[in-house]
């Protein structure tokens, strides 16, 4: 599954990476990360807060830290 | 899907009531602590055997009388703030001001400002976003001047040290400032001085959006929660540092040092302030020492305060942020107006008080 975090690089941004990484490996999925941190590619994707996720090309977080439960909600 | 929202649903009742209950416990708590605080900076000061005769007796009592009290206020209003904030997320706030038009869109801006959570890291897309969406330019500068600069850890520390009275004051300039500062932005006709790549997105339509979440209780008293890991566990520090030299001031520096350089009588006190905030970047709790210290010195009000305003809402560092999505002008144009803005009211607050 690809996996795109959007932010500038601060903390919160690497911490929901691996938060979202690390669930979705724990459930066998393979993950193709990409961190996207140009804001101009962040506005088209609509991220107005960050970070911001997005699986598979779908917005699915913005503005903040997901937990585990949340990112396991996204997968339905 | 079914099967996961049935076993779902009986978790979740049990954590809203275990909230409930905590909180109906902490509450009376919690009011109980903050009625008692004179009696306990004493109680502590008869412990060690001091009188608040002494200078060693008066700070040691301002200490243990000032610490909790903030430190309390802080808990109490981040947590509430934290609930609030997850009422007005930035897509929310966005869709509430998209085509409104100055004047009322610039106070109904700066005033979302204060309730919309906002993390300067991500002014830019945040600022892209409202453009992309039909928010004016020059509203949209309302809630980025006021969304940094009138928030609830400066608010709350204002009032634990100075008074409702000054914590008022800065609540209603800070607003005006935003409120005026982007009416002018927005009066001048910048928009062809934002980068061109900004202008093209905004002149388009966004792309994807987060579909509206509905948040329920449990995870509204979460977010609380996690606002005052987030702040509290964040300020502390410097805000047990500012009342400690708080206290080193009450009981041993003479008051008026620094009536001379920065008292009322010094006009000029006011505008060299300004400049000097603008190269530091630190949040309210970390101006907070030196406020206190300036202030218990004999400093005047209005310089201070407006000292404190140039620091958090215009930081160097932050204009390097933007400067990625507005040209030169544009930003010394905001720079420019909202320095004018707090000299302004830094000689009003000199003035009143």
């Amino acid at each position: 599954m690809k996996v795109t975090v959007y932010g500038p690089g601060c903390a919160r941004c690497q911490k929901t990476a691996e938060v979202v990484q690390q669930t979705l490996e724990a459930r066998g999925i393979p993950v193709e990360l990409e961190k996207v941190t140009d804001y101009a590619a962040m506005a088209v994707a609509g991220v107005m807060s960050t970070p911001g996720v997005a699986l598979d090309g779908k917005l699915v977080s913005t503005g903040k830290l997901p937990t585990v439960a949340e990112v396991e909600s996204w997968l339905g | 899907m079914s099967t996961t929202e049935n076993t779902l649903e009986p978790k979740s009742t049990t954590r809203l009531h275990r909230w409930l209950f905590t909180l109906a416990v902490l509450t009376p708590l919690w009011l109980l602590a903050y009625a008692h605080l004179d009696e306990f900076a004493t109680a502590v000061l008869s412990l060690v055997d001091l009188s608040r005769a002494t200078p060693l007796g008066e700070a040691l009592h301002f200490f243990f009388y000032d610490t909790p009290k903030v430190l309390l206020l802080l808990t109490g209003i981040v947590f509430v703030m934290g609930i609030i904030q997850t009422f007005f997320a930035p897509e929310r706030t966005r869709a509430l001001l998209s085509g409104k038009r100055l004047g009322v869109g610039n106070v109904l801006a700066a005033s979302l400002g204060i309730v919309t959570p906002f993390c300067s890291c991500s002014a830019v897309p945040l600022f892209i976003g409202f453009l992309s969406a039909g928010v004016p330019l020059g509203v949209t500068f309302s809630f980025l001047i006021s969304a940094p600069m009138v928030n609830e850890v400066a608010l709350v520390l204002l009032f634990g040290m100075f008074g409702w009275k000054v914590a008022a004051l800065y609540l209603l300039m800070g607003l005006l400032i935003a409120i005026v500062a982007g009416m002018v932005i927005g009066r001048l006709r910048m928009e062809r001085y934002l980068e061109d790549w900004v202008q093209k997105i905004a002149s388009g339509e966004a792309g994807a959006h987060v579909p509206d979440e509905h948040l329920n209780w449990v995870q509204r008293f979460d977010a609380g929660w996690g606002h005052v890991r987030e702040i509290v566990g964040k300020v502390w520090p410097y805000v047990i540092a500012g009342i400690a030299l708080g206290a080193g001031i009450h009981g041993y520096v003479p008051e008026d040092f620094m009536v001379s350089i920065m008292g009322r009588d010094a006009w000029w006190s006011v505008p060299a302030a300004v400049l000097l905030g603008v190269p530091m970047y630190t949040n309210a709790a970390g101006i907070i020492p030196i406020v206190e210290a300036l202030i218990g010195k004999g400093a005047a009000l209005g310089t201070v305060l407006a000292f404190m305003m140039s620091v958090i809402a215009l930081s160097a560092p932050e204009m390097i942020i933007l400067r990625k999505a507005l040209k030169p002008r544009l930003i010394a144009t905001f720079a420019g107006v909202v320095a004018c803005g707090i000299v302004l009211v830094g000689f009003v607050f000199n003035a009143v008080l």
